[in-house]
């Protein structure tokens, strides 16, 4: 059930659980349950990004579930988390009325946002309030660039992604002796996918490659047919697209129907459907061979394998916005365990210090340099035969890569 | 580079041109005739998409068997609608009714959110992927389905409107409604049955639609504003004008997007609405008030 909460919500389990805790913890505190910890999950879950949304916050959700059923916050006598639900609606003017709501009703701190114009304005809010915020995806660098102390983020921005996306696209092409020249950029023209295409422009030259397109399209596109004939035409070697979801997948399938077909790669970076497990389930024909470099989970980690299973028996999509979601709530409540309070300066300063490893991702210790977390990187996903499986770094990786594509057969 | 692409950039304008015509067909017949202004055109778009979709997930219907089904199942949704929520609701003016229909539209969205999930939803029946060599290009064939319905269906509705009873009725009342009143013509009945076969035209185009492209909630609006513009560049209520201005986008968002790049494409549109509305003013097929 994918119901809209607006308000406080606290799971019958959840429930159970705190009533049981409160039994136990009687003798120690003199019958008197600690007080939930109210944390905020602010989310798109309606409007054009409502399934982004509606992911991180089944993810968050579930973390915290767990965290409750294994006791709690311990340094505070077992409290329970509790989350309070806010919808974002995609309008970063919806998130700052959303996060001074969450503000009003107690929470400790905040995490989600998703897009970045949503948590620019958000974080922005928070700081207002002296909220601590935990930023999920939001790659727009500027989100950890404005001196914003109450401002973290778990995952790499759109430098860090960019950066390790070239290099990976670099290492994998020298070993395949540098079949790839020539690059057509398909990207939509807001700033992630405008900035994505002058990013590449600047550095792909100096990387040994040739750009023959560049074409940018708005957000929602109806019809790829132009697009895929103008790539087409150009004979790339790789085609890099940079796009939402909805239009990737259709993109996609417009490529197929065109016979677009590179000599090498389609090699997305932050791909919006590139690494989507429904995308590669769904069309396994045309998404094959397609590469990502992104958000994604270390599948090896025995963490990631419960995790999986559980996302697996929800019957949830496997994506990396669950991913983050789950691992930045775990990360939030092992800095409240250590900060032993809910004072908000106490726990900004907990989190500033994290150096927390047990998450699903495939990154180091938490380390937040003026509120990045520097031990993130994307890694390189690709799909083969209806799976997203993760290809490099090879610590981490689910399957070997094919660069390059097998030509049409 | 553009020469080459000329050919198939024409004849891929057509096609989606066909598509908006499709969408634009229900909403000419609301908004020319019932002076409607149906906000609620693009959910009532994606629930038919969703229908369709329904369908072919559970059970295998392809979307152009599922048409003849979905048509009448919107009519009366359609008819419903009008009779029992946007009429009573509306009370006569205008502004009302257009805040019902945003109403409705909201409504609409935020249920197909909570029921279906906020997931992109496509269908890959074996129809939808072949394509015809064009030499230029390949021509996938639910374009050429959707291009030939097109036809078919802005000529039905022609015929409908200009040589039936019902036609007769709905021009009536649209003309002098007091009037088609004292002549016998229960007006709340063709209200609702003109409202009923916009709503069916649409499920129509929805079937038509589905194959080449994608449903989730708000996969309506990518052809609301086009639709819109459709609408009132053929005139309103004139359904051979809603198809040749259809066509006419397609092929002018085509060749702008060919020679100015797909973000300016737009542009191209609403210069050549412009100048359309400039030299006539009632639309390409509109009748001078």
């Amino acid at each position: 059930m994918t119901r809209v909460q607006k308000k406080s919500v606290m799971g019958r389990r959840s429930l159970i659980a705190g009533a049981g805790a409160a039994t136990l913890g009687a003798p120690l505190i003199a019958g008197a349950a600690p007080a939930p910890i109210k944390i905020g999950l602010l989310q798109p879950l309606t409007g054009f990004l409502a399934y982004d949304g509606q992911q991180g916050r089944k993810g968050a959700l579930l973390a915290l579930e767990e965290i409750n059923a294994a006791g709690g916050i311990k340094s505070l006598g077992g409290a329970k988390l509790q989350a309070v639900v806010a919808d974002a609606q995609a309008s970063p003017a919806t998130a700052i009325s959303e996060v001074d709501r969450l503000a009003g009703e107690g929470v400790v701190a905040i995490q989600g946002g998703f897009a970045s114009d949503l948590v620019l304005a958000a974080t922005q809010q928070a700081a207002r309030h002296g909220l601590p915020y935990m930023v999920d995806v939001g790659v727009v660098d500027q989100i950890v660039q404005r001196g914003l102390n109450n401002v973290f983020r778990f995952a790499p921005g759109f430098g860090k992604v960019t950066a390790e996306g070239l290099a990976n696209l670099v290492a994998l092409n020298d070993a395949a002796g540098k079949p790839a020249k020539t690059v057509a950029i398909v990207h939509e023209n807001g700033a992630f996918g405008s900035g994505m295409a002058k990013l590449l422009h600047e550095k792909l030259p100096g990387l040994g490659f040739k750009i023959v397109a560049t074409i940018g399209h708005p957000t929602p596109e109806r019809d790829f047919t132009n697009i895929a004939l103008q790539v087409k035409q150009a004979k790339p070697d790789l085609i890099i697209p940079s796009n939402y979801k909805n239009d990737y997948i259709l993109m996609a399938l417009t490529f197929a129907q065109q016979h677009v077909r590179p000599k090498v790669a389609i090699y997305s970076i932050l791909g919006g459907a590139a690494s989507n497990a429904p995308f590669a389930a769904q069309h396994p024909r045309v998404s094959n061979d397609i590469m990502d470099c992104n958000h994604y989970y270390d599948p090896n980690k025995p963490l990631s394998k419960a995790f999986a299973a559980k996302v697996a028996a929800n019957k949830w999509d496997l994506t990396y916005e669950l991913m983050l979601n789950y691992s930045v709530m775990r990360v939030l409540a092992d800095a409240i365990e250590r900060a032993a309070s809910t004072d908000k300066a106490k726990l900004i300063a907990a989190i500033a210090a994290s150096t927390y490893s047990d998450t699903i991702m495939p990154y180091g210790p938490t380390k937040f340099v003026n509120g990045q977390n520097t031990g993130a990187a994307p890694v390189n996903t690709q799909i083969q035969k209806g799976v997203v499986e993760v290809i490099f770094p090879k610590a981490f990786a689910s399957a070997k890569p094919v660069f390059p594509i097998p030509a049409a057969g | 580079m553009s020469t080459a692409l000329l050919l198939p950039a024409l004849i891929g304008g057509l096609a989606n041109g066909a598509v908006y015509a499709l969408v634009a067909l229900g909403l000419t017949l609301v908004y020319g005739v019932l002076h409607i202004i149906n906000f609620a055109h693009g959910s009532l778009l994606m629930l038919a998409l969703y229908a369709a979709w329904i369908l072919w997930a559970a059970m295998g219907v392809s979307p152009y068997v599922a048409l003849p089904v979905l048509v009448p199942l919107f009519f009366v949704l359609g008819y419903g609608l009008q009779r029992w929520v946007i009429g009573p609701a509306g009370h006569g003016r205008e502004t009302n009714v257009l805040l019902v229909t945003l109403g409705l539209s909201i409504v609409i969205d935020n249920l197909a959110l909570a029921v279906f999930g906020p997931s992109t939803r496509t269908t890959s029946i074996p129809l939808a992927t072949r394509t015809i060599d064009l030499g230029v290009m390949y021509l996938p064939l639910p374009k050429l389905i959707a291009f030939a319905a097109a036809l078919v269906l802005s000529g039905l509705l022609w015929l409908l409107l200009t040589r039936t009873d019902l036609g007769r009725a709905i021009r009536a009342v649209a003309r002098e409604s007091d009037a088609a009143r004292l002549v016998g013509i229960r007006v709340t009945h063709i209200h609702a049955a003109t409202f009923g076969i916009g709503t069916a035209s649409v499920a129509a185009a929805a079937c038509l639609l589905l194959p080449s492209f994608y449903v989730s909630p708000d996969a309506g609006y990518a052809f609301v504003l086009v639709a819109f513009t459709t609408v009132v560049m053929g005139g309103m209520g004139s359904f051979p004008g809603a198809l040749l201005a259809g066509l006419v986008i397609g092929v002018i968002e085509s060749l702008s997007g060919l020679w100015f790049g797909p973000s300016l494409a737009p542009v191209g549109i609403y210069a050549v609405f412009a100048l359309v509305l400039l030299f006539r003013p009632t639309g390409l097929f509109g009748a001078r008030a």
